[in-house]
């Protein structure tokens, strides 16, 4: 069920949904006893650890584990023979594509390491100490092979092949040739050639952008148990207990329903917990030493093994007429995927001019394979390396016409009925109401001082809906309780349970939200795609109307009247004009003689899930000496559908800001000429801290989903799109210079700034 | 190399527990005495996420060993609500929804309390100084500094 009808007249008299209340989780977190992945110990327990290439291409000649298995307190070694080969098998996975035979490859390399880091065997030991000590004593035999890190360069004729069987998707006819061209991808409509004839204007420029980290303060961290007769447990920081339980049972040959997954608290994930690297390794020692195994990551691991998203090369090319039209738009990407095929190129492509209305319009985009850790999804993936692209030339189209960019974005803004370039016609969207809201506000006429520049931009992020069940269990005393499959990342428990006492219209602090493992419901997708207040949202809603039919019908067998007859009010079952009423836990006290207990499910597919969309305003400061730019004034403004709890809706928005800060400033792999990581601590790969932003203002604008039975859309992507091209612009402003690579550090700004002075 | 025997005082209570010398006092903290509101974000001193108070002095746990604490006070998120009252921090925090996921609070709720008692009344940069030790990925730290200073402001009343 998927068409409901937002409640009209309950929209209208909202007494929870839209209000601040204090999450239900929020004492255990400021308490310290929320339990994240590392914070659990049980008897008998093993540590895991595991060995890393030091190569970033290398064929593995052989691997001697016998020292190491010998060594006193070992119990268990484990290479890629003890986790299943797999065929090549595209599965979706949300907004990305897993391929298990990859997957397998990616947690354990099995033929050749890929990167620096890529893991090559796991220990399980009595201690932490024992374990580091085993990693030193096994052998592994290595041939290292010339290895590649730039995607322009691993795109050559002759650049060193990673696989020698990937012949690029997406060309007709297949190449006769193996390459690093994963696949190619191609999006778009209308006659290119005859919208540039038209232009008055013409900008065409190419960017680049570097890999960064979602730089989730928790590292991965998990604890397995395999009994002997093979079933399992297991505890881990995840964004979906029930894809790793799919992955882990595919990677170790086991039934999903021998292994129970329990998220933890997830210390952040931005996309990059959607995916399995330690789990099951931990499982695959815990099945070999029969004993539970803790594994946890160092940040370094973080850094070298894990995430981080493409770094990309792209060019855009956009035409108007003086009178501000976009009359063609073309671009370009090259996206790095990592050691494995599957970076966000198409969600990239797809998004990249989707802002605009649009009757030329061309995407092309190549996925491309790298000595680099595999990207994982990071935050509307894809869309932020595209857009800060597009909107860079956006913003350089309108000031060639000599029009303010944000009436060249409204000139050409999309809106409900345009055909985006990846196809589909959009709903209602709200771009015009987050443009009109950020020309109105009073940031954007606060004058400016010299070297300074006020930039703008948009963004566009699709959010996603997709498999989801939840469950409603009525307490004997009236209590409602919730349980669903997605794991709160942000403050979904109170989204949510505001939700379903707005429904029940009983006070929020008579439902409990709980988050289940994977024997407590039937299959969900991941937190991830801005989906959890819609989608989890969405089943709650139709389980509680579920509970609701119920208690009417329990309430018209009491009254002996039709269930017609009985209305839900309140909290409370009325005969209607009777005056008379039973509340919640009236007829919970009594449901065992009017039908025995009362729970609602509902197991669906979510579909409707709205784009936001979002501009942001932003002024800096570059020191013309050190060309340091610092961030003076930030306005995020973003379309939430229906801000079910404001503040972690501006919360996401804020968050999001700063994430696109570090982006357009300061984050960056950097390696060495090996394709050894240079920077894998927060030292060097600085995200920012708290004295290098100002306070993020925020305005949200609701544009009421109308698949949604409040109207909800996902926020929590879109914040990401916007700040790399407004940041970019107000430093081109600023100092008349064209940003075109990120990040924007003081070396690279102040050499820009040279170069124009004829330094 | 026998484990070092150890007695120091937590959150008030004294408490012996053996440790290996390289254990930090944050392992020890979490895997000996099983305190794990104290997090590791990275173990190199860069996160603020292990933050605790030693002898009254904000450290970073994972840079102090576990045989240091012998003889000194250590205050640990753990001890910061005093029974049933959280602490202003932690309320004016839960009230400005200055978390999300949740990891790097009582770092910063043990650090933003070593500023409150040394400056009772800080300035919004004075906040962002001193709190620039813990990084937060989710927050941006608008809400977060709110917090802190809704807090100071509480307490200055009281």
């Amino acid at each position: 069920m998927n068409d409901m009808t937002p409640p009209k007249a309950a929209q209208q008299h909202l007494k929870i949904v839209g209000t601040r209340p204090l999450r239900p989780d929020g004492v255990d977190k400021v308490t310290g006893r929320a339990k994240f992945g590392a914070d659990i110990h049980v008897p008998n327990m093993l540590i895991g650890k595991v060995l890393r290439s030091p190569h970033a291409h290398a064929r593995i000649k052989s691997i001697d584990v016998s020292r190491a298995q010998a060594l006193k307190g070992v119990k268990a070694v484990i290479t890629s023979a003890d986790l299943c080969d797999l065929p090549s098998e595209f599965i979706p996975a949300g907004e990305m594509m897993v391929n298990f035979k990859d997957m397998t490859r990616n947690v354990m390399a099995r033929e050749k390491a890929l990167y620096e880091g890529h893991a090559v065997a796991a220990v399980a030991a009595v201690s932490e100490a024992v374990a580091a000590q085993a990693l030193t004593l096994i052998e592994v035999q290595y041939e290292v092979l010339p290895h590649v890190m730039d995607v322009a360069e691993a795109m050559q004729a002759g650049a060193p092949l990673l696989h020698d069987d990937m012949f690029t998707i997406g060309v007709e006819p297949r190449p006769a040739k193996a390459s690093n061209i994963a696949k190619r991808v191609e999006f778009g409509f209308g006659d290119l050639e005859a919208g540039f004839a038209r232009a008055d204007v013409i900008v065409e420029r190419e960017f680049a952008t570097k890999p960064v980290h979602q730089g989730y303060i928790e590292p991965h961290a998990c604890l397995a148990s395999v009994s002997e007769d093979g079933q399992a447990e297991l505890w881990c920081t995840t964004q979906g207990q029930f894809i790793v339980r799919a992955f882990c049972a595919k990677l170790l040959g086991m039934d999903v329903s021998r292994l129970r997954v329990t998220a933890s608290e997830i210390g952040g994930g931005f996309g990059g917990k959607t995916v399995v690297y330690l789990e099951p390794l931990a499982l695959a020692l815990s099945r070999k030493a029969c004993r539970p195994v803790k594994m946890t990551m160092s940040r370094t691991d973080v850094f070298r093994a894990s995430g981080p998203t493409s770094g990309a090369k792209i060019w855009v090319k956009v035409g108007a007429t003086r009178d501000g039209r976009i009359t063609a738009a073309d671009a370009l990407l090259k996206y790095q995927a990592g050691a494995f095929q599957g970076s966000p190129v198409q969600p990239g492509a797809m998004c990249a001019f989707a802002p605009y209305d649009l009757e030329n319009v061309r995407i092309v985009g190549f996925d491309v394979v790298v000595n680099r850790p595999k990207v994982a999804a990071y935050r509307a993936p894809g869309g932020p390396i595209a857009e800060f692209a597009v909107e860079s030339v956006i913003d350089e189209v309108a000031l060639r016409i000599g029009m303010d960019p944000i009436e060249f974005r409204l000139k050409n803004a999309a809106k409900e009925g345009t055909r985006a370039p990846y196809g589909p016609k959009l709903g209602p969207i709200g771009l015009v109401q987050t443009l009109e809201a950020a020309r109105a506000h009073a940031h954007y006429r606060a004058p400016l001082k010299a070297n300074q520049g006020r930039g703008v931009a948009s963004g566009f992020w699709f959010n996603i809906g997709g498999e989801t069940c939840a469950s409603i269990n009525l307490g004997e005393d009236g209590s409602v309780g919730l349980v669903v499959g997605t794991p709160d990342i942000g403050g979904s428990r109170a989204s949510l349970s505001m939700m379903v006492a707005e429904e029940f219209g009983i006070p929020l602090d008579q439902v409990h939200a709980i988050i289940g493992d994977t024997t407590s419901l039937g299959f969900n997708f991941l937190t991830g795609g801005s989906r959890v207040t819609f989608s989890s949202g969405m089943a709650l809603v139709e389980a509680a109307r579920d509970v609701i039919r119920q208690l009417r019908e329990r309430a018209a067998k009491i009254w002996e009247v039709a269930v017609e007859e009985v209305e839900w009010v309140e909290g409370h079952a009325r005969l209607s004009g009777k005056g008379k009423t039973l509340s919640l836990a009236e007829l919970a006290k009594t449901a065992g003689k009017t039908g025995g207990p009362i729970i609602g499910n509902a197991a669906i597919n979510a579909t409707g899930a709205g784009p936001s969309l979002a501009t942001h305003l932003v002024d800096v400061e570059v020191d013309p000496e050190t060309g340091k730019v610092t961030i003076l004034r930030y306005t995020a403004i973003q379309d939430a559908g229906k801000a079910v709890h404001p503040s972690y809706v501006e919360g996401q928005m804020q968050g999001g800001a700063v994430q696109g800060i570090g982006w357009a400033l300061n984050e960056e792999y950097i390696y060495d000429d090996k394709g050894r990581m240079e920077n894998p601590g927060f030292l060097d790969y600085r995200i920012p801290v708290c004295s290098d932003v100002p306070m993020i203002d925020t305005v949200i604008v609701e544009v009421p989903n109308p698949r949604h039975p409040y109207g909800v859309r996902g926020v929590g992507e879109t914040p990401i799109v916007p700040p790399m091209a407004a940041i970019a612009n107000a430093v081109s402003h600023a100092t008349g210079v064209r940003f075109t690579d990120l990040p924007m550090s003081p070396p690279r700004v102040l050499a820009a700034i040279d170069a124009q002075r004829g330094a | 190399m026998a484990k070092q025997h150890v007695t120091t005082t937590v959150n008030g209570d004294t408490v012996e527990f053996l440790c290996e010398t390289e254990q930090t006092l944050l392992d020890v903290l979490r895997d000996e005495l099983y305190l794990t509101g104290s997090k590791e974000g990275c173990a190199s001193g860069d996160c603020g996420a292990c933050s605790v108070m030693l002898d009254g002095r904000l450290v970073c746990s994972c840079l102090v060993l576990g045989v240091e604490a012998a003889g000194r006070k250590v205050e640990t998120i753990e001890g910061m609500a005093r029974g049933e009252v959280l602490h202003p921090l932690q309320q004016k925090f839960l009230e400005h929804a200055a978390l999300q996921c949740g990891i790097c609070t009582p770092g910063f709720l043990v650090a933003a309390k070593a500023l409150l008692e040394k400056k009772p009344n800080p300035t919004e940069t004075e906040v962002r100084y001193w709190l620039a030790g813990n990084l937060c990925r989710c927050t941006g730290y608008d809400k977060i500094v709110r917090a802190v200073l809704d807090a100071a402001a509480v307490m200055r009343s009281a």
